[in-house]
């Protein structure tokens, strides 16, 4: 559904981030688009600038895209990616600074009702207040 | 400028990161998560690897692929760190020839990319507190010597400082009494500019 916020995860760890997503997926459904990636360019713990735009680019629309994080490289190198491909995205895409889990299955939560980037961001967030 | 000036920085910056690898996991160990020399490993070999390509640019040109190839294969933070720094340096170094304006100029924009992308300053025991000092030292009669002491001094400096921002920032003050290790990795590539520059290498 391109009128949903897409959500994506990026972890430090293959199995994190798969782990969010299936998470995301039981407790949310289908209907929500998550895409997620983890681990470094040769395949250990780290992240991907070319990965995390892979992610970013396959849940791509005009209501954005909300992306949480787990450690400091993983917000670092996703500021990057979405730099980088400023010229392609759709919408605005989102840090939300939040825990990677809890955070995804939230934005995920309120993305599924058709709510504006803004709300999904604020609701993700709301578990560090 | 030396038109080899390219790849000889490209081969002797691989060389000395490949050879203080162990030193840069040792000082990542102690108050990060151990992967910052196999990170800048993975990241000069990727550079190195673009060989006679990189080599064939003029210096501005060369810093901006060589900063997007850090960007895209170091996997940790230091990647979007050192490859802004890189990127922001290589574009704004558009004399020809390089004069030592433009040089100190493009540094100081290298140096903004980094506080930028870390949202950082200097004393907060990271790769700034090294850069910052050296970008200071640069306008100095004799800047190669000058910039040599400031990258050793700023390294030494980070050792009692608390660590604000990173990895290194969850240990608190526990972090006090370690080098800094990205600290360490941008003295060694000051070094490298310097000895290339002098001819020493």
């Amino acid at each position: 559904m391109t009128d949903c916020v897409g959500i994506v995860i990026v972890s430090h760890s293959p199995d994190v981030a798969k782990g969010a997503a299936d998470m995301v997926r039981q407790m949310v459904g289908e209907e929500v688009r998550v895409a997620y990636c983890g681990g470094d360019p040769s395949g250990g713990l780290g992240t991907d600038v070319a990965a995390i735009q892979a992610a970013i680019r396959a849940v791509n629309g005009p209501k954005g895209v909300a992306v949480l994080v787990d450690l400091g490289g993983a917000e670092t190198n996703s500021e990057m990616a979405i730099e980088l491909m400023a010229d392609e995205l759709l919408g605005e895409v989102v840090l939300c600074d939040a825990p990677i889990v809890e955070g995804a299955v939230m934005a995920a939560t309120e993305a599924s009702g058709g709510a504006s980037l803004a709300a999904v961001r604020a609701t993700a967030e709301e578990f560090l207040s | 400028m030396a038109p080899d000036l390219t790849r000889r920085l490209r081969e002797e910056a691989v060389v000395r990161i490949i050879a203080h690898v162990d030193e840069l996991t040792a000082l990542d160990q102690a108050i990060g998560d151990g992967d910052h020399g196999f990170n800048m490993k993975r990241g000069f070999e990727a550079i190195t690897a673009l060989g006679d390509e990189l080599d064939a640019l003029s210096l501005g040109p060369a810093l901006q692929k060589a900063g997007m190839t850090l960007v895209m294969k170091v996997g940790g933070a230091s990647g979007p760190l050192y490859g802004s720094f890189l990127m922001a340096m290589g574009k704004a170094m558009t004399g020809d020839p390089l004069s030592r304006e433009d040089f100190v100029g493009s540094l100081a924009e290298g140096v903004a990319a980094v506080k930028m992308r870390g949202k950082s300053e200097a004393g907060a025991k990271t790769m700034l507190d090294v850069l910052v000092p050296v970008l200071d030292a640069v306008t100095a009669d004799d800047p190669l010597a000058a910039a040599r002491q400031a990258a050793r001094d700023g390294l030494e400096a980070t050792r009692n400082m608390k660590a604000t921002k990173g990895r290194a920032s969850f240990l608190g003050e526990r972090s006090i009494g370690h080098l800094d290790p990205g600290a360490r990795s941008s003295a060694l590539l000051v070094e490298v500019v310097c000895d290339v520059l002098e001819g020493k290498v």
